[in-house]
């Protein structure tokens, strides 16, 4: 050990730092108000708490978190929650039940994407003071249709619910904007931990704050960098530069398996992988063919090889580990039924369409795989590959043939797909319904639409279960989505990290438990 | 055989054509003494070769999957270079690439240097405000680094293996239009082209029948010299996915899904990139050696 | 017509007036601005229109996937996009000429802030490359000068048609795979370890935002040297382009210069060879040369764009073609603008410091 070292030391992380690495541009703002995506939600679930909370040990349970206790009047009308007592946010401001409402006005008010989360509920910025009220210790929130009250309290979990501290960001308010310019680079919450710095696209650090309620944080530090390759990452985590991957590919994986020094963990997340038809586009809109190209993806070939310890099979719109989940798959490649289907519905040879994606590698290999086996059953498909907005914008606006897409559920309820998927009261052009997938590549949800609103306000939660199941086997044999995989998270560790629970599909990573 | 070189080597032509195929024999015959020049050369033919009978050469379907096949090691099961992650022969699609990469320089090359000619020919003839304008939009096009330019058009023009073409071409004009106009200033003022105004011809005439025809020697060698730079930019664009798209075949595009499995399976990356390398590297000698030959004054040296 | 075109070539072809030396240094600075007003204004114009005519939509950048058509338009208006077209350009102007570029859609940072913040990466591994390229450059392009013909003249033209024939980023791949994957030699992509680069943040006062500069002034030197070993490939990559384009041009000065009559007498009044080549003749090479190492410096820029994200480092190329892929527009032609002012800079640098020196240009 003595004398001339090599060029590269066998870096070992610090001790008191958990170094991660993963793809993290997709972090847009870190308000709470308008963090939406993977990343930055992640990162908000360890730096504030909201007023009920999922149990990160026991996946799907509902714990107190700001909240003492909750509870809902008779009607199902009026949700009251009973704020803990003595507990700050890192500014050292008590956390009060004014704080709490005025998390839940800012985000109706600031309108940002997730908004809708809670606007669902009837809250809109004229009405939200009325609806949402503190009162000393206690706080009321009222909602215009009696939801089912788990469908309330899942949505309440989610980090748009995030309480923020009041004071902190009024003062740093600018031109009335709810320190939402402030917040979009900094926290202000009774999270673990505090955002120490942040540079877009390249990393964020993260610090314990002492005094954390629920008993401050094992490492001091957390320390994400922006890798995106999984192929760098592997390298990063076999020299011991990182502590923890995010973000292999099914190789990378596979690669480490042999090291004694790495355990690969793998969790089901809630992405769904999916394709959409135009049905506005012919001959898409023929249920035959639609039902030709469900039996011409190579669901499990993919799945064995390019999607290998990346992706399962499911063919319902909801992740497994959603309440009313189904897990039988009955679509497999079948060129020969494929092409008897399409001879039927008049295309005994075939037709030519496009299909657009996302031109990140991951998308691209699946499309590339599912542009092999369609032009097996004669439907010759060019590929559409651009950036993600531009995908996006041709989807939104009903421009696309077929698309290659991937959902995520916005909260841990049902109802966060089933009212993307299988939902669509207006399918006109002028409805512009961009949000709804399923107005989105056009597609008249029919009878699902009813089934829907019934299910979202069924109290007894067995009864919800089975509405879901039904509707997901209609969707999946007559709608104009494909539903082919939900993503599997793999985390690849160095042995000596512990605790580390990524949240699977419901909740988000929490590092607060995290020991080295 | 004799007879022909002496009608090729006779000091006094009889006719033009005489002149100028003797000049181009004396040019083969410095060429041919230039062993790298050679060798760009055989290289450049066999690419040419490849390209022509890509299907007899390739043993297997370019773009025909086969999962079960997939990311086999060089020399494995009859894949000479390897499979790629789709079980894809890596050597067959290298093979068909070399239509692509051909297909990009040919279009670049009747384009971007016809347009620099017009511009430099015109600019360096007109003078006066005509130069200025031109020569500033020349600037501002040399101003922007290529690449960046070019990711900028494709960005505009979306994805593709033409707009890439065009997006090339539109980026590498400016130099053509610098080497031609400084190639007209000094023509411009010659004895024979102020005879050909005494005879009363126009500017056009003039700029199209006895200015560019001047310009086009040096115009042509830096065509060849660029053509590497050209497959370079095509295959830039392709790994960055704004070129050619799958599932095609193109080197660029094999080397960036190659990049996943770099440290693993060596082979999908470093397989295309020697492609591109050996390509390049024959329109480079080839072009040096033609520079040696066709333009006196460096040859001189 | 014919006409038009004499008159045309008569005001250009401006006789010897003989003005004043102050008034000529003059009108060419006043030219010297201008055009460099002019192509800036071009630059802008340039990257505007791209910036229109793209058919991607900013606005779903800053929305995401789930947003509804009010939260669109509201965001359409923030971005300015319901302005007329020709004043949209203005406004454009008018900010860039002020600094303001704009604001990123993917960072939601200021670009010019944005751009401030990654531009030291770039730089650094830009001035490592250019040193990699004139150290190995010069003496190859000397040597190769003073032996024409020879296998050493061969080898270095050899050498340097190679680096011509290379795309950068598959070099840059097999250096990745070679010197750290298979050898573990240098450091690898990023510009520190992870653990360092946490060091770097907290415990070095930032001065220049380059590493090995900030490092050395505070003395970290551990940091430093993590530094050097990450820098080290992918300098040497660009640099090895650098070396490529300037050994050939030494090479052809070098041979001009040496057949002048001042070697010859040199040589002739017995000074060692050694100093005819490496002093005098090399001095008098130098002022072109520095002109040819500005314009290789300011193709490394580009050269940046692969090779950064190949080694996954933080700079300005690395920035612009994430941004790119996000359909981020604003970062995009911000960080365009950036190169290019940098590189008409460069050029003009090179062009005035040419003028300036060299007697022979006019």
């Amino acid at each position: 050990m003595l004398g001339a070292s090599p060029t590269v030391l066998a870096a070992a992380t610090p001790a008191d730092t958990l170094v991660l690495a993963d793809g993290i541009d997709d972090i847009v703002s870190l308000d709470p108000a308008e963090a939406f995506e993977f990343s930055g939600i992640d990162l908000l679930n360890n730096t504030y708490d909201s007023l009920v909370e999922l149990d990160p040990l026991k996946p799907g349970e509902l714990i107190p978190g700001l909240a003492e206790s909750w509870s809902v009047s008779d009607d199902g009308l009026t949700f009251t929650f009973k704020m803990k007592s003595g507990i700050t946010f890192a500014s050292g401001n008590p956390v009060r039940a004014e704080d709490a409402a005025w998390s839940l006005q800012r985000v109706v008010k600031l309108n940002k994407t997730p908004a809708f989360i809670l606007t669902q509920f009837g809250l809109t910025p004229e009405n939200v003071d009325e609806m949402v009220k503190a009162e000393g210790d206690t706080l009321t929130i009222k909602i215009d249709k009696p939801f089912a009250p788990s469908m309330f309290y899942n949505c309440m979990t989610a980090v748009v619910a995030s309480v923020v501290d009041k004071e902190t960001a009024m003062a740093n308010e600018v031109n009335g904007d709810f320190g939402y310019e402030w917040l979009k680079t900094n926290t202000a919450g009774t999270g673990a931990y505090v955002l120490r710095s942040y540079k877009p696209q390249d990393s964020y650090v993260l610090e314990a704050r002492p005094g954390y309620w629920r008993g401050d944080a094992k490492l001091k530090r957390v320390f994400m960098r922006h890798v995106p390759e999984g192929s760098a990452q592997r390298l990063l985590l076999e020299k011991g530069d990182i502590d923890v991957a995010r973000g292999l590919t099914p190789t990378d994986a596979q690669g480490l398996r042999g090291n004694a020094d790495v355990t690969i963990d793998s969790d089901m997340e809630g992405y769904i992988y999916y394709i959409a038809a135009n049905q506005k586009k012919d001959p898409l809109n023929n249920p035959k063919v639609l039902e030709a190209i469900r039996y011409l993806v190579d669901y499990q070939g993919m799945v064995d090889t390019v999607l290998k310890d990346q992706m399962i099979v499911q063919q319902g719109f909801l992740p497994r580990g959603y309440l009313g989940a189904i897990t039988d798959t009955p679509y497999h490649l079948d060129v020969a039924k494929a092409k008897a289907l399409l001879a039927e519905a008049g295309f005994p040879n075939g037709f030519e369409t496009t299909l657009s994606v996302r031109n990140d590698p991951l998308r691209m290999e699946m499309a590339q795989a599912i542009q092999n086996t369609l032009g097996q059953g004669g439907i010759k498909v060019t590929l559409k590959p651009g950036a993600g907005a531009e995908v996006l914008g041709d989807y939104r606006a009903r421009n696309h043939d077929l698309t290659l897409q991937s959902w995520g559920p916005d909260y841990p309820d049902p109802h966060t797909n089933a009212s993307t998927f299988a939902w669509n009261p207006d399918n006109s052009d002028a409805a512009k319904r961009t949000g709804v997938l399923a107005w989105r590549t056009a597609w008249d949800a029919g009878p699902l639409t009813k089934m829907v609103d019934d299910a979202v306000q069924e109290r007894d939660t067995e009864k919800r279960r089975a509405m879901y199941e039904e509707m997901q086997k209609i969707h999946r044999d007559t709608s104009a989505f494909v539903t082919m995989f939900q993503q599997i998270g793999v985390t690849a560790r160095r042995n000596n990290v512990g605790n580390l629970y990524t949240g699977g599909t419901t909740d988000q990573v929490t590092y607060w438990y995290v020991t080295k | 055989m004799t007879t022909l070189t002496e009608w090729l080597r006779d000091p006094s032509p009889s006719s033009r054509a005489q002149a100028r195929l003797g000049q181009a024999w004396l040019g083969w015959l410095r060429f041919r003494r230039n062993p790298m020049a050679m060798l760009g050369a055989t290289i450049v033919v066999v690419l040419l070769l490849m390209a022509a009978f890509a299907p007899l050469i390739a043993p297997y379907d370019p773009i025909a999957q086969n999962l079960t096949e997939r990311l086999k090691a060089p020399l494995t099961d009859g894949y000479l270079m390897g499979t790629d992650e789709f079980g894809r022969d890596i050597f067959s699609r290298v093979v068909w690439g070399s239509r692509v990469t051909l297909y990009i320089v040919a279009l670049v090359a009747v384009t971007a240097p016809v347009f620099g000619l017009l511009i430099g020919t015109v600019a360096g003839y007109a003078g006066g405000w005509v130069d200025q304008i031109l020569m500033r939009i020349t600037d501002i096009f040399l101003a922007f680094p290529k690449l960046i330019l070019a990711l900028a058009l494709v960005a505009v023009l979306g994805p593709g293996i033409e707009n890439a073409v065009l997006a090339i071409a539109l980026t590498s004009w400016p130099p053509y239009a610098r080497v031609a106009r400084a190639e007209t200033l000094t023509v411009r003022n010659s004895d024979y082209i102020a005879a050909v105004q005494l005879q009363g011809s126009g500017p056009v005439r003039i700029v199209l029948g006895h200015v560019m025809p001047m310009c086009l020697s040096s115009v042509i060698i830096r065509v060849t010299l660029d053509m590497a730079g050209v497959i370079l930019t095509a295959a830039g664009l392709g790994f960055l996915g704004l070129g050619a798209q799958p599932p095609m075949a193109e080197w660029g595009m094999m080397i960036s899904s190659g990049r996943k499995f770099l440290f693993e399976q060596w082979w999908v990356a470093t397989m295309p990139g020697l492609a591109i390398f050996i390509v390049s590297l024959g329109f480079n000698l080839l072009g040096d050696g033609l520079r040696d030959v066709l333009d006196p004054r460096s040859a001189g040296k | 017509m014919r006409g038009a075109w004499h008159v045309l070539m008569a005001v250009t072809d401006t006789s010897p007036r003989a003005p004043s030396r102050l008034a000529r240094r003059l009108k060419t600075a006043i030219g010297l601005v201008l055009a460099l007003a002019a192509t800036f204004l071009g630059l802008l114009l340039v990257t505007f229109i791209i910036g229109r005519v793209v058919p991607i939509d900013p606005v779903l950048a800053v929305i995401g996937e789930r947003a509804t058509q009010e939260q669109y338009d509201a965001a359409y208006r923030a971005l300015g996009l319901d302005k007329p077209m020709w004043e949209q350009f203005w406004i454009y102007v008018v900010n860039a000429v002020q600094g303001d570029l704009g604001r990123s859609l993917l960072t939601r940072q200021p670009v010019a802030q944005d751009i401030a913040r990654v531009f030291p990466a770039t730089l650094e591994l830009a001035t490592i490359a250019t040193i990699f390229g004139v150290l190995a450059g010069i003496p190859a392009g000397v040597l190769a000068a003073t032996r024409p013909g020879s296998w050493v003249d061969q080898l270095v033209r050899f050498v340097g048609l190679m680096g011509y024939s290379m795309p950068v980023f598959w070099l840059g791949l097999m250096g990745l795979l070679l010197f750290y994957g298979m050898l573990d030699w240098v450091g690898g992509p990023g510009r520190l370890d992870a653990s360092y680069e946490m060091m770097f943040e907290f415990d070095v006062p930032r001065v220049t935002g380059m590493i090995l500069i900030d490092t050395a002034l505070s003395g970290k030197w551990d940091i430093f040297r993590n530094a050097l070993s990450h820098i080290v490939l992918p300098a040497a990559v660009l640099g090895y382009y650098s070396m490529a384009y300037i050994s050939r041009m030494t090479r052809s000065f070098m041979m001009n210069e040496l057949s002048q009559e001042y070697v010859t007498t040199a040589r002739v009044k017995g000074m060692p060879e050694w100093r005819v080549i490496w002093v005098h003749a090399l001095k008098n090479v130098m002022v072109p040369l520095i002109t040819v190492i500005a314009l290789s410096y300011a193709n490394l820029l580009e050269g940046s764009v692969l090779t950064e994200t190949v080694f996954a480092w933080p700079g300005l190329g690395l920035y612009i073609t994430n941004a790119l892929f996000s359909a981020d527009m604003p970062a995009v032609l911000g960080g365009t603008v950036v190169v290019g002012l940098v590189f008409v800079a460069l050029n003009m640098f090179s062009d005035v410091l040419y003028r300036l020196v060299d007697p022979r240009a006019k």
